[in-house]
């Protein structure tokens, strides 16, 4: 059984167990009801096997929201352990267990909740604002979603068999090198994130292929969403970027699995490539997950101030200069590496350079309010929220790219503020806006706006309370990652970081209420028209929820905002495509292919963690199987016959 | 004006950026563009490990006592030649010709497997010598880049069984013809990373 014994379940720490044990029973419970409710056929048929783009972005976001919880445990568990362990108290969490919570945190937040989010949003509207009927590769992005929640599955199952890396959550070596990491943790990294990383480079593929080849007739890249132009910048970011995770990734369980030196301290290994490797792909990652968020933005202020984007050419532009630009600036993450005076200037500059186009949006944003007609619904709340705090982020990452300033900040708790200071307020408050402005689409009923509201002011009040007093800390020397502090004076605002940290949980748990009072209250909050919020972009054309088939009839594109102009013109029926009418329309028929897949990639993953080489070999041959299955099958679209569309669209207008 | 002669002069008059949706056959090649974009990626981050690691040969055996450049030659004369029969089997798929295609494939495989051996007798002899990956940072390095290289090879070797048996079990279905040509794609992008190759690896061998 390779590295694997009954030691592996942590009898003797009662955190992970009981957690295991409740997560576990949560889990069971929701077979339960499934089986009891007789929903496995339906699920299966529609949502499991599902190749339809907005079912698989649905899922996604719904995979962001779980991990969230998750993450957050992890968030809640190292700010109270900090609040108590000042002076000669030593808190709950002893150094181990304590790392590996940073560790899995950082990791879920980034991979799991933000990647997730992020990729769930991207799928769910960009072919709807392009006018196409799905994705480029509908069956690809079955095995891309499901590989990401076996990574998810994986990186769990880390908390009840055997342990989780305690390396922070990019792994530097030689600290996650089988010398000083000789147990599996750093394995359950690795693994989970090569599998979930195969999955978001497929992704990344599949939209570019989708946003740069399938676009309605008419829509020119002048005329895109701009959503869809920060997603574009994001998947081309993927696919750039990802590969070097992957190719980092597999170095390093070389290292750990066959002896090689790549990042070894003796016979010739080089550490400081691992550091630069990680982050050629970590920078652009987190252009990876704010792009989108910007994009959310845009599309949420002019539908919300009722007014057309300010400087639309200019917000294209800026998108695809942080796009090239965030290729040169990973040396920032390391000015202390010692590269010299030149380099880091060269890096230090570049880093502020970023700044330009970032300014350019938000005053774009700001102009696009500017004499606009407000409606502060819950999208627009989120993305006024940004505004204020993300500016906070933004001005504190000028200050740490200067090299000299870094060196005194480097590792420190105001690196930490920071860097959640722009995530929180840019990433996670652009998905919660993006939630809230498409929710009505996918469901066809809007989410609560009291509770809503509610929970937008615990997150905005808790970020502030939660890292507010982080830049303090860090300037007065707390370290990041640091277990234990003998200065008693920084207990007082690790305790307000805490009131902050409950705040944010108020909002977790008003946010999940939001949403089971929505769907309880769902016929009061229904939408039949398709256009809740008097929207712009050719998504809101359509009825929601939409049908399979996204267009009955491609609709002919000929300016920016091209819904908003059919309503002004034309009384919102949007101008059809040359050729467009009744016909049969091909769908791509469900398939098990991706959950299959992603069932061995879990197995050959939990193999490969704990060197059952037999059970990572058997999931690998039967993935090939499965794929060369998939290939002998001829019979791979249903056809939707044209009365039924027709009665459909009928419905949907009556 | 014939339909088609109105479809002429619509497309001469709209960009291309607004003429629509692509057909299916581009959509799918366009993809595996990318992919093998972002496969090259993969490749220059073991090509910049390389280049770090080029020297830091920690006292053990350096490039220019392991390889032998006839040798090398011989391998790089196997895989060229075997694009090129690739590109023949390309024209025979163009014109459906079922015995000529099978010659290209034949030589194909048959080239990429001469390649593959003649790589893993320079391995074992590397490997009976001392020169492991484990004994230096620079053989790391080496075993890795070069060995994913010998991958991809392989991976390609198999598919084109694969690809044989579709033709001959499916036909010249669009499904099947989309997968030669994606095929023939990666068959040819491993060339290019060969010559990153043995340009760097081989020819700059300390």
């Amino acid at each position: 059984m390779g590295k694997l014994t009954w030691d592996a379940i942590p009898l003797h720490e009662p955190i992970p167990l009981i957690t295991g044990a409740v997560v576990m029973l949560a889990l069971l419970a929701v077979l339960a009801l499934a089986t009891l409710k007789g929903w496995w056929p339906c699920l299966w048929r529609e949502w499991i096997t599902s190749t339809d783009h907005k079912r698989i972005g649905v899922m996604y976001v719904l995979l962001a929201m779980v991990m969230l919880v998750r993450g957050f445990a992890d968030a809640l568990m190292m700010r109270s352990h900090l609040a108590l362990a000042a002076g000669n108290a030593r808190g709950y969490l002893p150094p181990p267990h304590f790392d590996q919570v940073f560790s899995a945190h950082g990791t879920i937040m980034i991979f799991f909740v933000g990647m997730a989010f992020m990729v769930g949003l991207m799928n769910f509207v960009v072919p709807l604002q392009i006018g196409a009927r799905d994705v480029a590769f509908p069956v690809l992005n079955s095995v891309s979603f499901w590989l990401t929640a076996a990574g998810a599955l994986l990186i769990n199952v880390s908390l009840v068999v055997g342990e989780f890396a305690r390396t922070g959550w990019l792994a530097y070596p030689p600290l996650s090198e089988l010398a000083y990491s000789p147990g599996v943790g750093v394995d359950y990294w690795l693994w989970s994130l090569q599998i979930a990383g195969v999955g978001t480079l497929l992704s990344g593929i599949n939209l570019v292929t989708t946003i740069l080849k399938m676009r309605t007739p008419g829509m020119g890249y002048g005329r895109m969403p701009i959503f869809t132009w920060t997603a574009l910048a994001a998947n081309l970011l993927i696919i750039a970027a990802f590969p070097i995770l992957t190719g980092s990734l597999a170095m390093l369980a070389l290292d750990r699995y066959l002896g090689f030196h790549f990042f070894t301290n003796e016979l010739g290994g080089n550490m400081m490539m691992y550091v630069n490797l990680i982050w050629a792909w970590g920078h652009p990652e987190v252009y990876i997950l704010v792009l989108p968020a910007f994009g959310i933005y845009s599309e949420v202020i002019p539908t919300f101030a009722g007014k057309r984007l300010f400087g639309y050419r200019s917000m294209a532009a800026a998108t695809m200069g942080i796009c090239v630009v965030s290729f040169m600036v990973w040396l920032h993450h390391f000015f202390t590496m010692g590269a010299g005076a030149d380099v880091n200037a060269f890096f230090g500059i570049a880093t502020s350079v970023i700044a330009i186009p970032t300014g350019v949006k938000i005053f774009n944003w700001l102009f696009t309010m500017y004499g606009g007609t407000l409606r502060f619904e819950l999208p627009l709340m989120w993305a006024i929220g940004f505004m204020l705090l993300f500016v906070i982020g933004g001005a504190t990452g000028v200050l740490l790219a200067i090299p000299p300033a870094d060196f005194q900040l480097h590792n420190s708790q105001f690196l930490v503020a920071h860097f959640h200071n722009v995530i929180i307020p840019g990433v996670l408050f652009g998905a919660f806006a993006g939630y809230n402005y498409w929710f009505p689409k996918a469901f066809g009923f809007r989410l609560h706006r009291g509770l809503g509201a509610a929970s937008f002011w615990c997150w905005a009040i808790g970020f502030v309370l939660a890292f507010m007093p982080l830049y303090v800390l860090g300037l007065a020397g707390a370290t990041r990652r640091m277990q234990h502090y003998p200065e008693t004076q920084w207990q007082p605002l690790m305790v307000v970081a805490l009131v902050g940290a409950l705040a944010l949980l108020v909002g977790i748990v008003l946010m999940v209420a939001q949403l089971a009072v929505s769907v309880r209250q769902r016929d009061r909050l229904r939408d039949t028209t398709g256009d809740p919020w008097d929207g712009r972009t050719l998504e809101w054309a359509t009825p929601s929820p939409p049908p399979a088939w996204n267009f009955a009839a491609l609709p002919q594109v000929d300016g920016i905002d091209a819904f908003w102009e059919a309503k002004r013109c034309n009384g919102g029926t949007l101008k059809l495509a040359d050729g467009e009418g009744a016909r049969p329309l091909h769908l791509p028929r469900p398939t098990p292919l991706g959950v299959v897949v992603a069932f061995f990639a879990f197995f050959a993953g939990f193999g490969a963690v704990w060197h059952l080489a037999w059970m990572a070999c058997c999931a690998l041959a039967c993935i090939v199987a499965a794929c060369l299955a998939r290939a002998w099958r001829t019979e791979l679209e249903v056809e939707i016959d044209p009365a039924r569309i027709a009665a459909f669209e009928r419905g949907a207008r009556a | 004006m014939n339909a088609v002669a109105v479809a002429a002069v619509r497309d001469a008059e709209v960009p291309v950026s607004e003429r629509g949706p692509s057909p299916r056959q581009v959509i799918v090649s366009y993809g595996f563009w990318l992919f093998l974009l972002s496969d090259i990626i993969v490749f220059s981050a073991f090509f910049a490990a390389y280049a770090v690691l080029a020297g830091r040969d920690a006292g053990g055996p350096g490039g220019s006592q392991l390889f032998h450049r006839g040798h090398v030659l011989a391998e790089t004369g196997c895989l060229l030649f075997s694009s090129f029969a690739c590109a023949m089997m390309s024209l025979a798929i163009g014109l459906r010709h079922r015995r000529l295609m099978v010659l290209g494939a034949v030589l194909t495989f048959a080239l990429g497997a001469a390649f593959l051996g003649l790589e893993l007798t320079e391995f074992g002899d590397m490997l009976a010598r001392g020169a492991t990956p484990v004994r230096s940072a620079f053989l790391s390095a080496f075993f890795a880049l070069v060995g994913l290289h010998g991958l991809h090879v392989a991976t390609g070797l198999a598919w084109l069984v694969v690809m044989m048996a579709q033709v001959f079990t499916l036909g010249w279905r669009p499904m099947v013809l989309g997968r030669l040509v994606c095929f023939s794609l990666f068959w040819h992008a491993l060339d290019i990373v060969w010559i990153g190759v043995f340009t760097i690896v081989y020819l700059g061998a300390r």
